[in-house]
C-alpha cells in the first residue's frame, strides 16, 4: 500500500435522493424462471426496525458464475442476471425484498466448497463505514457444516447467518446490535 | 530480446486483473462505528466482535452497473436537470479513482448527492427552514474514465443545522458513492471543502482518528482547472483498498 485508503464516512439520512432506483432490488429480473424473494427486516440495538438504511447484495448465479464487472472467474451466461441488489428506505419499516436466483456453491482455489452465499453490505445514517454479512441457506445443512466460513463463527451465532425457507424464498433479519446480533465480518 | 519480439504483458491493470487479495487496512483510517460523539451510532454499532472473512471470490468480484443505472447523459451535471439554472455557487469537481497502488479505477461507477445551496437536501425528512429550490434536485453519477476520472458540474452546497447536539451544524459536503471494482472496494464516504470553519466541531469528520485521514476527505480549490467567467473549481482524488500481499487468503 503506497497511498492510504480514503476514509468512509456515513451515508446519512438523505441517501435516498440519489442512490436506489426502482429496479435496484432485482439482482435478476423477477420473470426469471426459479426467481426468489429474500426478505427480512432490519432491526437496531433497542430492538426497534430501522426506517433508514441502504442494503446492498452480490452473489453468483446458480452455476457459480458471476455477473462481474470483467467476467473474473467465467461471466455467467444468465440472461439479465446482475447479481447485485441495492434496496433502501428512507422513511420506513425496516423491511427488504431483494428478488434473485438462489446461488450455487463455489468451488475454492484450495479445493475446499464454499456452500452457496450472499454478501450484504448495510449502510445507514449512525453507521460511519458499512457492516458487511453473508446470507446462507438453512435448508443446505450438509454444505452449510463444511463451509470453511461458517466454520469460523462461534456455533451458537451460525443460525444468525441462516436464511429460512418461506413461501416464495427465504426470510432473514439483520440485528445491528443486542440479542441475536447478526455476525458482521472483517472484510 | 530482439527488436521483433512481442512487447511483454502490460503492468498489473487492477480493473482486469483482479487481484487475489485486498489489502487489510490498518486502524485507524476508518471511524469506529462505535463513535459516542455521533449519537445515531449508539444502537446501531454491532457489540460483538467481527468475524474474519477470508477473501475469495465473491469479494474480489464486482457488478458492472454503469449501464444499469445511468440513465442520462446530463447525470453528471447538476446544474441541468430542471428547466432553469439552480440558484447558487457554480463549481466542478472532478478528480480520479485510485487503488492505494496508485493504479486508476477506469469503468467505475461514481454517485453523488448533496444539499442545496441554502444546505437544504429535497427530502422529506429535512424539516430546516431554508428554501428549497425548484431547479435543483442534488444527485448525480457518473462512471470514470480511462484514466480513472470523474467529473461533476453542481453548485455548492451549504452547511446545514442538524440534531445531534446544541447549534450542531455539518460542514458543507458532497455524499459520494464508489462502487469499486470489487464487493471488497466498495466505499461510500463525504468530500469537505478546503478551511471549513466548522470542521472543529463535526462529530462525523472528527470520528477519522487520524488527522492526515481526515485531510484526504477535503477537496482542494483549483484556480487552474476554473472556468474563466462560468465557473470555480475543486478537485478531490478518491483512494480505495489496492492489491494485499497474501495470496489467495488462508488457501481458502
Amino acid at each position: 500500500m503506497i497511498f492510504p485508503t480514503t476514509p468512509s464516512q456515513t451515508v446519512g439520512p438523505y441517501f435516498a435522493i440519489g442512490m436506489p432506483w426502482p429496479e435496484g432490488p432485482h439482482a435478476v429480473p423477477p420473470a426469471t424462471a426459479g426467481a426468489i424473494t429474500i426478505r427480512g427486516t432490519i432491526y437496531d440495538g433497542r430492538g426497534e426496525p430501522i426506517p433508514d438504511y441502504l442494503l446492498e447484495t452480490w452473489q453468483c448465479d446458480p452455476a457459480g458464475r458471476f455477473a462481474d464487472l470483467w467476467g473474473f472467474g467465467g461471466a455467467s451466461e444468465l440472461d439479465g442476471f446482475r447479481g447485485f441488489a441495492r434496496a433502501g428506505q428512507e422513511d420506513g419499516d425496516g423491511s427488504f425484498e431483494i428478488v434473485t436466483l438462489k446461488p450455487g456453491a463455489l468451488t475454492m482455489p484450495s479445493g475446499a466448497i464454499a456452500a452457496p452465499h450472499i454478501d450484504v453490505s448495510v449502510f445507514a445514517r449512525g453507521m460511519l463505514h458499512r457492516v458487511v454479512t453473508r446470507w446462507y441457506f438453512a435448508d443446505e445443512e450438509d454444505a452449510n457444516a463444511a463451509d470453511p466460513v461458517l466454520g469460523r463463527v462461534p456455533v451458537e451465532r451460525r443460525a444468525t447467518l441462516l436464511a429460512e425457507p418461506v413461501d416464495g424464498g427465504y426470510a432473514i433479519d439483520i440485528r445491528l446490535q443486542g440479542d441475536g446480533e447478526t455476525v458482521f465480518f472483517d472484510l | 530480446m530482439t527488436q521483433t519480439e512481442a512487447e511483454p504483458r502490460q503492468i498489473y491493470d487492477p480493473v482486469i486483473d483482479t487481484p487475489p487479495s485486498y489489502v487489510r487496512e490498518p486502524e485507524g483510517i476508518h471511524p469506529p462505528l462505535d463513535s459516542p460523539g455521533y449519537k445515531s451510532t449508539q444502537l446501531r454499532h454491532p457489540k460483538q466482535p467481527l468475524v474474519y472473512l477470508p477473501q475469495n471470490i465473491t469479494e474480489l468480484t464486482g457488478p458492472a452497473l454503469g449501464p444499469a443505472v445511468i440513465l442520462g447523459e446530463l447525470d453528471h451535471d447538476l446544474t441541468r436537470q430542471h428547466e432553469g439554472e439552480p440558484i447558487g455557487e457554480r463549481m466542478t469537481i472532478s478528480g480520479r479513482v485510485f487503488d492505494t497502488e496508485g493504479k486508476p479505477l477506469r469503468n467505475t461507477l461514481v454517485e453523488i448527492w448533496q444539499a442545496n445551496a441554502c444546505g437544504r437536501y429535497r427530502h422529506r425528512w429535512d424539516r430546516f427552514p431554508a428554501p428549497l429550490d425548484p431547479n435543483f434536485s442534488g444527485a448525480g453519477r457518473c462512471v470514470t474514465d480511462a484514466e480513472g476520472r470523474y467529473h461533476f458540474v453542481t453548485i455548492k452546497p451549504g452547511p446545514y443545522p442538524w440534531g445531534n447536539h446544541y447549534n450542531a451544524w455539518r460542514p458543507a459536503h458532497i455524499h459520494f458513492s464508489l462502487m469499486g471494482r470489487a464487493f471488497a472496494q466498495r466505499l461510500v464516504t463525504q468530500m469537505y471543502f478546503p478551511g471549513d470553519p466548522l470542521f472543529p466541531y463535526d462529530p462525523i469528520f472528527n470520528a477519522v482518528p487520524d488527522a492526515r485521514a481526515r485531510e484526504r476527505l477535503v477537496s482542494r480549490f483549483s484556480m487552474l482547472t476554473s472556468q474563466p467567467d462560468w465557473a470555480l473549481a475543486y478537485e478531490w482524488d478518491v483512494f480505495l483498498r489496492g492489491p494485499g500481499s497474501t495470496p489467495f487468503e488462508e488457501a481458502l
